[in-house]
């Protein structure tokens, strides 16, 4: 019972519900690229791979050039190169999109061990000093709001960013012409390849946008909220954004709820120290969160209709 | 409107396209009149839709030109097609469900504001314009899956439209309308054709093609076999340049022998898919050497019917006897044993598995039997190709191997290959569902003549057939389903005005059966 307590006691402090905004954006970034990806008909669960990449490279450009912008770009190209394989391999080669994407996860968590091994030896990567990580900003003012000024205005800059992309993402999705485009593609790329839209064109550049997003949410990983690198750090995330994507039923704001409700379980479990439960326990908080969800809560979710289906011009 | 020296719209010369293992265009010369509706007509796989394809850049030919207002092309894609003011109605149609009529219309050209934002109330705009102009009425907000299937055609026609088309592909546009959507659409195109629209309209309905068209091409493997003028000719000569012989387009069948009763149905009732009552209490008895025909509007009960006669669904109430033996509770496999074969109206779904070998799917349902295993177990191989070569050449099913999926086999050869399946076994009792739906007019000869001599043998044949005229021309006594239960038996003559009537509910007192 006192555990219980404990926890209602945590989600009434503001720092639990900050942590637990950072953790969701985390989330949320691949789960945005996943969304994009899936709308236009190429099943992507390479978000994993994909983040992985972007923290690894994000971490080796900061510690050369100390710079966490430019680190951040060199996270998202490496996502987005990662992401490139996926989308050469399922939408030129119609190879199985899950083979493609599993493939992806394991080669980016052997990459980035051998990497390590290459440039920094059997040692530590190392650290990123405090003035190369991607800074934390309160916004002037508002950061003073009681209770919310802490929870959204004192907050990392990816997550202004993110919340930023929430919205664009929304909006170009289905407000757009493009969004029309990377949606009728989605679900029936025969009728947007005869109304002379270009399919590949189109699934091409949606893949590549999601590993443009899960590097970055790689890089607010490494040299965001943690200041080095270690092997498998993603712990996941790639894989639980992809369920919130599901949960979200491929939308963006529906995602967002989701990555939310994942967020919490991880902010409560990194405050464990003062939950007298054991923190293995907590731990998978997180993940049964996951399975709870998928299983039970969401029901049927209709995914696009040609969402893993290769094209074939000219087939029926 | 189709007098000599007109102007063409489309002239494709010497087209040619080789795909592996068919050349699917050989030299073929096709021309159009602008403002004339053009009939390509040709049984399936003899070429229309390839080069159709190729005219609306979806495919590329070998060799040969195409001009379009007399001038030469070159059509790399949909895009310059689209530009050349070529528009194309798919026969399965090009719309996405989820979205909304104005979004699937505006698809490729659609207006934006700003920065890139569709616009909404533009594209509403332009819609209501073009529905206006062509008569053509359709709400831009719908949602296009929740459309009847001639509204969604009528989408596509308007989508075409939209994109300026001057020459209008209809591939095989009345395949999924009823009778009254088809009069429809008739009256839509000749409106077009009115305001100097062309229209290329691919068929294999011969009498839809003599209603509707100009001029006529007649493709026959590849090739193109004739140039007709509408008025000049009739249903025959087309038929015969189609199939590349003179067939009969009327059954030739002697007078029924029937013997004792084969099945006795008394009284049965059984479930939809919805779990509401389909089959409401329908009695009849079918003889050996006859064939009952069940006349019928679709969902009047006659799949569930043939379903629960099959064993492939639970009947709820009554009882059905082969010869004399209760078999209402059989399933599928019993009844296959007890002499039961079943042609099932969805071939694609039920009556094959896509992607197994002709081979495979010759001996489906049979695979237990000692002659294609040994002990029930392992598959005797050469057996089963043997039988399989066989089928393929008794019933004429048109494959370059026995070991092609059936997948890529035409509509009338896949449906020749489950009956082949189905009477190669010499069933007792044979259950035709829509045993021609979908197939052309050579291959419809072959099959009901097929199902003649399989009553000649002395077998039960129960068939059932939405059109009106195969149950007329194949069945020695008709029965008529209305609401669940049958509620005539008629001679075959019946007139069909008649058999229209009672299909509806008239004519008949309530509960006379």
């Amino acid at each position: 019972m006192s555990a219980l307590g404990d926890i209602l006691h945590l989600l009434l402090t503001a720092n639990l519900w900050q942590a637990t905004l950072a953790a969701a954006v985390l989330l949320l970034l691949p789960a945005l690229g996943g969304t994009i990806s899936e709308r236009s008909g190429v099943v992507n669960i390479a978000m994993e791979g994909m983040m992985l990449t972007g923290a690894f490279f994000g971490v080796a450009a900061d510690l050369a050039w100390q710079n966490p912008w430019l680190a951040t770009g060199v996270a998202m190209l490496a996502g987005a190169l990662m992401a490139s394989i996926h989308a050469f391999v399922s939408i030129q080669f119609r190879a199985d999109q899950i083979v493609s994407g599993i493939a992806i996860n394991i080669f980016a968590a052997g990459l980035t061990v051998f990497l390590i091994n290459r440039i920094y030896g059997l040692q530590d990567v190392g650290h990123v000093g405090q003035s190369a990580l991607l800074p934390n900003i309160n916004v002037p003012g508002l950061d003073q709001i009681p209770f919310f000024g802490k929870v959204l205005f004192q907050q990392n800059v990816i997550v202004y960013v993110a919340l930023v992309l929430l919205v664009l993402t929304h909006l170009v999705l289905f407000r757009t012409r493009l969004g029309l485009r990377i949606r009728a593609v989605g679900e029936h790329p025969q009728a947007a390849d005869t109304a002379g839209i270009n399919v590949f064109a189109i699934r091409y550049g949606a893949v590549f946008t999601s590993g443009l997003l899960s590097g970055l949410s790689g890089a607010f990983l490494a040299i965001g909220i943690s200041n080095t690198f270690v092997p498998n750090m993603t712990d996941g995330r790639g894989y639980i954004a992809l369920a919130a994507m599901i949960f979200g039923k491929w939308t963006p704001f529906g995602a967002f709820v989701a990555c939310l409700i994942f967020g919490l379980g991880q902010a409560i479990y990194d405050n464990n120290s003062i939950i007298h439960v054991s923190p293995y326990l907590l731990s998978m908080l997180p993940y049964l969160l996951t399975l709870i969800v998928l299983a039970g809560l969401v029901g049927r979710s209709t995914p696009p209709a040609a969402d893993g289906l290769p094209y074939v011009p000219g087939s029926e | 409107m189709s007098d000599q020296g007109a102007s063409l719209a489309v002239d494709m010369r010497g087209i040619t396209k080789q795909f592996p293992g068919v050349r699917a265009n050989d030299k073929v010369d096709f021309s159009v009149r602008r403002a004339e509706i053009h009939a390509l007509v040709g049984e399936n796989g003899a070429g229309k839709s390839t080069l159709m394809n190729i005219l609306y850049g979806l495919v590329h030919p070998d060799s040969g030109e195409i001009l379009i207002d007399e001038k030469t092309v070159h059509v790399a894609g949909p895009r310059d097609a689209i530009g050349l003011g070529i528009g194309m109605v798919h026969q399965h149609f090009m719309l996405i469900p989820v979205f909304s009529v104005g979004e699937n219309i505006m698809l490729g050209r659609e207006p934006v504001t700003g920065p890139g934002f569709y616009d909404r109330a533009r594209a509403r705009a332009a819609i209501n314009e073009l529905t206006r102009r062509y008569g053509l009425a359709l709400d831009p907000d719908a949602r296009m899956g929740d459309l009847p299937v001639g509204l969604q055609q009528r989408a596509e026609i308007v989508k075409v439209l939209y994109r300026g088309a001057e020459i209008l592909i209809l591939d095989e546009p009345t395949g999924v309308l009823t009778p009254q959507e088809s009069k429809e659409l008739f009256g839509v195109l000749r409106d077009l054709v009115k305001g100097g629209k062309t229209i290329i309209f691919i068929s294999h309905k011969l009498k839809e093609v003599l209603e509707i068209s100009d001029r006529i091409t007649v493709m026959r493997r590849g090739k193109v076999v004739g140039h007709l003028t509408t008025r000049d000719t009739n249903e025959e000569e087309i038929a015969t340049l189609m199939v590349g012989r003179a067939v009969l387009l009327r059954v030739d069948k002697a007078p029924a022998k029937p013997g004792e009763v084969a099945l006795k149905v008394d009284n049965l009732t059984a479930n939809s898919d919805q779990s509401v009552p389909a089959l409401k209490g329908a009695s009849f008895e079918l003889r050996y050497g006859e064939i009952l025909g069940i006349a019928g509007v679709e969902g009047n009960g006659q799949s569930e019917l043939m379903e629960v006669l099959a064993g492939t669904r639970h009947a709820t109430g009554g009882q059905v006897l082969l010869a004399g033996r209760d078999i209402t509770t059989m399933d599928a496999n019993t009844e296959r044993d007890a002499g039961v074969a079943f042609i099932p109206e969805d071939r694609r779904g039920t009556g094959l598995v896509l992607g197994f070998s002709i081979a495979e799917n010759s001996i489906l349902g049979r695979e237990r039997a000692l002659t294609f295993s040994w002990r029930h177990f392992v598959l005797n191989l050469v057996a089963i190709r043997n039988w399989a070569l066989r089928l393929v050449k008794e019933f004429d099913i048109r494959t370059p191997s026995i070991d092609v999926a059936v997948r890529n086999l035409s509509g009338g050869n896949q449906q020749k290959v489950i009956v082949a399946r189905e009477i190669g076994s010499n069933p007792k009792v044979l259950l035709a569902a829509q045993p021609t739906r979908g197939v052309d007019i050579g291959a419809i000869e072959f099959i009901h003549r097929q199902i003649v001599r399989e009553r000649d043998n002395g077998a039960a044949v129960l068939l059932v057939s939405a059109e009106l005229d195969e149950v007329r021309s194949l069945s020695d006594r008709i029965a008529v389903m209305y609401e669940g239960r049958i509620v005539s038996i008629e001679p075959p003559d019946t007139p069909e005005e008649r058999l229209g009537l009672l299909m509806t509910g008239g004519g008949v007192r309530e509960g006379a059966a």
